[in-house]
């Protein structure tokens, strides 16, 4: 199966990911291998047979839905993580783009 | 005498125990060897001298008042990259993720820090686990200790290198589709992947959450199980962690009943490497245990479930690395472009690659064609181990289809490199433990003894390698450095 470099940008677009015209064509032809090794799976017959999306049996974990917080000092480091912040909240740029013009 | 760093995490606590040197000796026996070594191999990306030698005082301190000794008590171990310890920067080898502090320790570094190990540093690894050779860190590949030109396996090749390399006494590596047992084979050393849902993965990187696990690099089967039975166990932090279903299983080799999956010796694998892994079952069969061939019908399809699932949630995980709240931010206009520039500088070619083939077997028009096919296909893949387990207690079969190859070789072929994961992912598919333990060699490389368990079945596979490392002299072959 081939993907496109239609598709490639699709998907870097998707995956929030910028890539240059090279990358899409590399990235292409190695989707396109990869996707043609697990097609493989077409060979099974899987009708009816229910679907794994985890392997221990557990069902249903629940906990109180209550607010546990975490160590001052544990929170000081996660602020100091911020890559850009003013005072304890993380500051980033604008969804939109607001310039004078567009009010 | 052996060296202090060339012990095994038993004889080393032997010695402690018998005040035959103290925490701080052996740690300073460890941190010479890797002040000696580590720019020939690139193990670890980071090492904490002073903060080692702290903890081993403290250790010391404990045992000259005649404080009893725990098991792991002022040993010296690695710890791979995409495992948080508090107050230490914490990467998974990605450039996302430059000058991220850990706030908090993870579930395996409490528990191994309340039973008083020491922390030599953090070690290399393919970017965020993605890898079977080490060479996708941002930080260089690691080399194998057995020849710097060849890779060590991967992802976790810095911790398998470190352990190979007596830099260390054991050392925590993370298994998605084979990434503590591959570089354990390759490397010549002991690879425990626990059963899924037995260890906490709180503070884990998430990489393929239906897939992942903690498991251990270690000299011996011994030191396996030390680590795991410290490790083990879980947290309200991960809710697929499992309340403990550890039974004493039979233990002993003689009576037991191994199963040899014929699919896992096929055409393409390496006839030495085949060699020595049927001498080393032949092994088994002499100690007294049943031999018997079986069949995993669908064990040709594991790979593409493997490839299929875990990029999708590979995906998804990945999805929180966007600048915001940690690691690198790039500039840009308005949110989305600060989101695509800094994945598109932050994340390597391989991790890249990933979230995009996931982002395509999970989207629309594809899902049911990829995504849910994997998932029923899955379901067939744990079906032939659950039959098959009810007429043998463990199976045994070749970790990897070679030894080492060149840094390099398979770089610019994911694919072929992706078939080198061929024997270990089905054991994360089915979520059962497996252990890889050194059998032999070819042109003086390790080849690794892949053996797998019941699910909650770790005790049976590391008495099954525990036993066969008495009888076998691989252990005591060190790479010449």
């Amino acid at each position: 199966m081939k993907i496109t470099e239609q598709q490639i940008e699709h998907l870097a677009d998707l995956a929030r990911i910028e890539l240059t015209d090279v990358e899409k064509v590399k990235f292409g032809s190695q989707l396109s291998a990869i996707l043609g090794y697990v097609n493989k799976l077409n060979q099974l017959d899987t009708e009816g047979v229910p679907a794994t999306s985890q392997v221990t049996g557990l069902l249903n974990v629940w906990r109180e839905d209550h607010i546990e917080g975490c160590e001052p000092a544990a929170r000081e480091l996660i602020v100091e993580n911020f890559p850009d912040r003013q005072e304890n909240l993380v500051k980033v740029k604008g969804v939109f783009k607001a310039t004078p013009e567009e009010f | 005498m052996t060296a202090l760093n060339e012990l095994t995490i038993r004889q080393a606590h032997n010695g402690l125990v018998k005040k035959e040197f103290t925490c701080l000796e052996l740690a300073r026996a460890c941190l010479a060897r890797i002040d000696g070594t580590n720019d020939d191999f690139n193990a670890f990306l980071e090492v904490f001298a002073d903060e080692a030698s702290e903890q081993a005082r403290r250790v010391d301190a404990k045992i000259i008042i005649g404080g009893e000794v725990g098991p792991l008590e002022g040993i010296p171990l690695a710890v791979k990259d995409n495992i948080l310890i508090r107050g230490k920067r914490s990467s998974s080898a990605s450039k996302i993720l430059e000058g991220y502090v850990a706030p908090y320790d993870a579930f395996v570094i409490a528990k191994l820090r309340a039973a008083g190990a020491v922390f030599l540093g953090r070690t290399n690894m393919d970017e965020f686990a993605m890898g079977s050779s080490t060479e996708n860190s941002a930080y260089g590949p690691t080399k194998n200790p057995w020849n710097p030109k060849l890779v060590p396996g991967g992802s976790s090749g810095g911790s398998a290198a470190a352990v190979a390399a007596d830099m260390c006494l054991a050392a925590l590596g993370s298994d998605t589709g084979g990434s503590v047992r591959q570089p354990a084979a390759l490397c010549g050393v002991v690879g425990l992947k626990p059963t899924y849902g037995s260890v906490s993965r709180n503070g884990l990187m998430a990489m393929a959450s239906s897939l992942d696990q903690i498991g251990s690099l270690t000299k011996t089967a011994a030191d396996a199980r030390i680590v795991f039975k410290a490790i083990a166990g879980g947290d309200h932090w991960d809710s697929t962690a499992v309340p403990d279903r550890h039974n004493r299983e039979k233990t002993d080799v003689k009576g037991l009943r191994v199963g040899v999956p014929k699919e896992f010796f096929i055409e393409g694998m390496d006839a030495e490497v085949e060699k020595a892994v049927r001498e080393g079952i032949s092994r088994l069969g002499e100690m007294g245990a049943t031999i018997k061939e079986v069949s995993l019908p669908h064990s040709d399809f594991a790979l593409a479930v493997y490839y299929i699932l875990m990029a999708a949630e590979v995906s998804s995980n990945l999805a929180r690395f966007d600048g915001v709240r940690y690691g690198r931010r790039e500039a840009g206009d308005i949110l989305r472009e600060v989101y695509g520039r800094t994945r598109a500088a932050g994340f390597g070619a391989e991790v890249r690659r990933r979230i995009m083939l996931g982002t395509h077997v999970l989207s629309t028009g594809y899902y049911d064609a990829y995504y849910k096919k994997a998932q029923q296909a899955r379901t067939l893949v744990r079906n032939d181990f659950s039959r098959v387990f009810e007429e043998v207690d463990l199976l045994a079969a070749p970790t990897t289809p070679t030894v080492a190859w060149p840094i390099g070789e398979k770089f610019e072929d994911p694919l072929t490199m992706y078939l080198s994961d061929i024997y270990t992912v089905s054991a994360n598919v089915a979520g059962i433990p497996a252990v890889s333990v050194p059998c032999g060699f070819k042109d003086g490389l390790p080849i690794g003894l892949h053996l797998l368990g019941r699910p909650f079945g770790e005790e049976t596979i590391l008495s099954v390698a525990e036993s066969y490392e008495q009888v076998s002299d691989w252990l005591k072959e060190k790479p010449a450095l």
